[in-house]
């Protein structure tokens, strides 16, 4: 791996590598046309160079031919703006991860987390082997940030970045990305990206654009580092087979962070659900109810059904505006994206709005008693019935979960 | 205190888009167009803390080309006092439309600025903490209730976020970014509408207020995405449990 895990800043180690092994072992011809030939056996890395600074053929710049250090201005190095909680990373950051390696060969990830005391370092301990292209966790704890507010964390992004130049600077599309790595961009004076779908290239994304009905291939032409926000669904990892590699942990020192204190923001409190059962985002079956089921009594049917099958429970906006549900079990343009392998919806009509959160899940089920609802256009199995019948025969007659 | 609403122009959200066949874009022509629904969200907000005696103004701002004009009197229909409208042509990315918003801040020292999460064409969600950004002021985005203190120095705001709510306390002046469930906003009344026509729309322009367009992200190409291969009706549970287990193999 050329990146390497030292002291130096990331792409300072990356691109000294390269010239490193370029002038070991690239030698070179110029034939009468200036065009550079490499030997066969480092073709490679002179392919992978040429990929890295997008021109066509490296030029000589003096008699001695060596590779001047701006044309290895291109390494990918990565800051990746991590979640975590009650002491671990949270599954959208490895996700984040994943999506970071797609941006280039060479690149080296470094994940920023920000907390006070012990929660804070055990999530750090947690995220130096969370996946093995991680190379650096920096740790900023301090009372500013034992809750994520989008003004300190702001800044803590921005202080980070003056001290280690990054090409990239990434976060989860979570509503903790969503909230800070805009105020980010603006203050780095870029655009970022915003729930990226695909990576096409280090500058070239697609993202989904209309509730998901039109997909928007963008690329990034600004000089400054490239801001994104990663639609975490569209990123799956790969459970972690080697787990023996350990990437270095810094504590950042904060004694020159300053922070403006004339406007304030305070956290003040939460209120979240506590739940055995899988998170909605990341749950590998999915069972979601819509306004018919007309009682928070009646959703426990719901709640029911996805416990047999091992899931987590969704809620269309109508049914949370009735009051039936609470507001993070939302699935849809503006709520939740989930892409299980199988969804399953009782009662739900399919509104442009829902089908955007849905559009990528593997296996949709729709069981409605209109047979004109749109939801069975994008349904794979659709059961027009009654799902006040449907669904105690369903947990009758399911298998127990594996 | 003067409130500030940024209110868009975009596609109706029941309108069933189709992408252009030569790729450049979704096509827009002939298709209802209405005030962006988060948008609606904030004016009403700011709507109801004018009448709750908090404000004594509130002021709309759309940016984009004449047609903008349209959802500006829907605004003031509502019951915004005054409008500009900032003349640009081409759609703009959002940290353009970040700095003009903030110039505008500049001029009109707003003590709230109140703008929808996300426009529902581009599903950017980054011009309110944008403008938060570039005015180096405190940003409550997902807000699903505003409640301010008397004084007027600070907001208590509940924030949808993936856990369930957060409750933070912003300084005035703050940016506020509204989510779905903050208020259902009013309808113009025909009394409404007709005092409408008398209310001013202030037209201004980049040059008037001294931003540089950014240009840092090009499209590239707009396409549908991947149909999904049609499903098939089945008549019984029993059909179901077998087509889940046997084909599709997930039970």
């Amino acid at each position: 791996m050329i990146c390497g895990r030292d002291s130096l800043s990331n792409r300072q180690s990356c691109c000294l590598s390269l010239v490193a092994d370029l002038r070991n072992s690239i030698r070179q011809e110029v034939t009468s046309d200036g065009e550079i030939q490499t030997e066969a056996k480092t073709m490679t890395r002179a392919v992978l160079l040429r990929s890295l600074t997008k021109k066509k053929k490296l030029v000589p710049s003096n008699a001695h031919r060596s590779i001047s250090i701006t044309n290895l201005s291109r390494c990918i190095s990565t800051l990746i703006l991590a979640e975590h909680e009650s002491g671990s990373i949270k599954p959208q950051t490895v996700s984040t991860v994943v999506a970071a390696n797609q941006l280039g060969e060479t690149s080296s990830v470094s994940l920023l987390l920000a907390g006070s005391g012990s929660s804070l370092q055990e999530a750090a301990s947690q995220a130096a082997s969370c996946h093995p292209s991680v190379s650096q966790v920096l740790v900023a704890d301090s009372d500013r940030f034992e809750h994520p507010l989008a003004e300190p964390w702001a800044k803590l992004v921005d202080f980070v970045r003056q001290q280690r130049d990054y090409s990239h600077i990434l976060a989860p599309s979570s509503s903790f990305g969503k909230n800070i790595l805009p105020r980010v961009a603006a203050l780095l004076d870029v655009s970022p990206v915003t729930d990226v779908v695909k990576i096409l290239g280090p500058n070239e994304f697609i993202r989904p654009v209309y509730a998901g009905n039109a997909l928007c291939r963008v690329r990034y032409t600004g000089a400054g580092p490239c801001v994104l926000t990663i639609r975490t669904t569209s990123f799956p990892v790969t459970p972690i087979t080697d787990e023996s590699k350990k990437a270095t942990i810094s504590q950042i020192d904060l004694s020159n962070f300053e922070e403006e204190s004339v406007s304030r923001s305070r956290y003040v409190g939460q209120s979240t659900q506590d739940t055995e059962r899988p998170d909605l985002g990341s749950a590998r079956v999915v069972v979601t109810g819509g306004r018919a089921l007309k009682s928070v009594e009646n959703f426990k049917m719901i709640e029911k059904l996805a416990e047999k099958l091992g899931g987590a429970v969704g809620a269309t906006r109508a049914a949370v505006d009735a009051g039936y549900v609470p507001n993070d079990l939302q699935v849809g343009q503006t709520g939740k994206i989930v892409a299980p392998e199988l969804y399953m919806a009782f009662g739900v009509s399919g509104a442009i709005q829902h089908l955007a959160g849905i559009k990528d899940s593997k296996v949709i089920v729709a069981v409605n008693k209109d047979a004109d609802a749109p939801i069975f256009q994008v349904a794979d199995y659709g059961l027009v019935g009654d799902l006040f019948e449907v669904i105690p025969e369903l947990l009758e007659k399911l298998p127990e979960k594996k | 205190m003067k409130i500030l609403v940024a209110v868009k122009r975009v596609v109706d959200y029941a309108v069933k888009i189709r992408v252009k066949p030569d790729k450049t874009g979704v096509d827009t022509q002939n298709v209802k167009m209405s005030m962006n629904p988060f948008c609606e969200i904030a004016l009403e907000e700011a709507l109801r803390i004018k009448e709750a005696g908090f404000a004594k103004e509130v002021v709309a701002v759309s940016i984009g080309p004449s047609q903008c004009v349209d959802t500006l009197r829907t605004g003031l229909a509502m019951g915004a006092d005054r409008a500009i409208h900032v003349e640009a042509n081409s759609s703009f990315l959002p940290l353009t439309i970040a700095k003009i918003l903030k110039s505008l801040a500049d001029v009109e020292n707003p003590g709230l600025i109140f703008l929808g999460k996300q426009a529902i064409d581009d599903d950017c969600n980054q011009t309110g903490q944008m403008v938060a950004a570039l005015l180096g002021w405190p940003q409550a985005t997902f807000a699903s209730k505003v409640v301010l203190d008397k004084g007027k120095q600070f907001a208590t705001v509940d924030r949808e976020v993936d856990g369930g709510l957060e409750t933070l306390s912003v300084d005035l002046p703050a940016v506020i970014t509204t989510d779905l469930r903050l208020n259902q906003p009013r309808y113009a009344t025909l009394p409404n509408i007709m005092k409408a026509k008398s209310k001013p729309i202030k037209k201004m322009t980049l040059e008037d207020l001294k931003v540089d367009i950014k240009s840092d992200i090009e499209i590239v190409e707009v396409t549908e995405p991947p149909k999904r291969k049609s499903g098939v009706i089945v008549s019984t549970v029993d059909e179901l449990i077998d087509k889940l287990k046997n084909e599709a193999h997930v039970v």
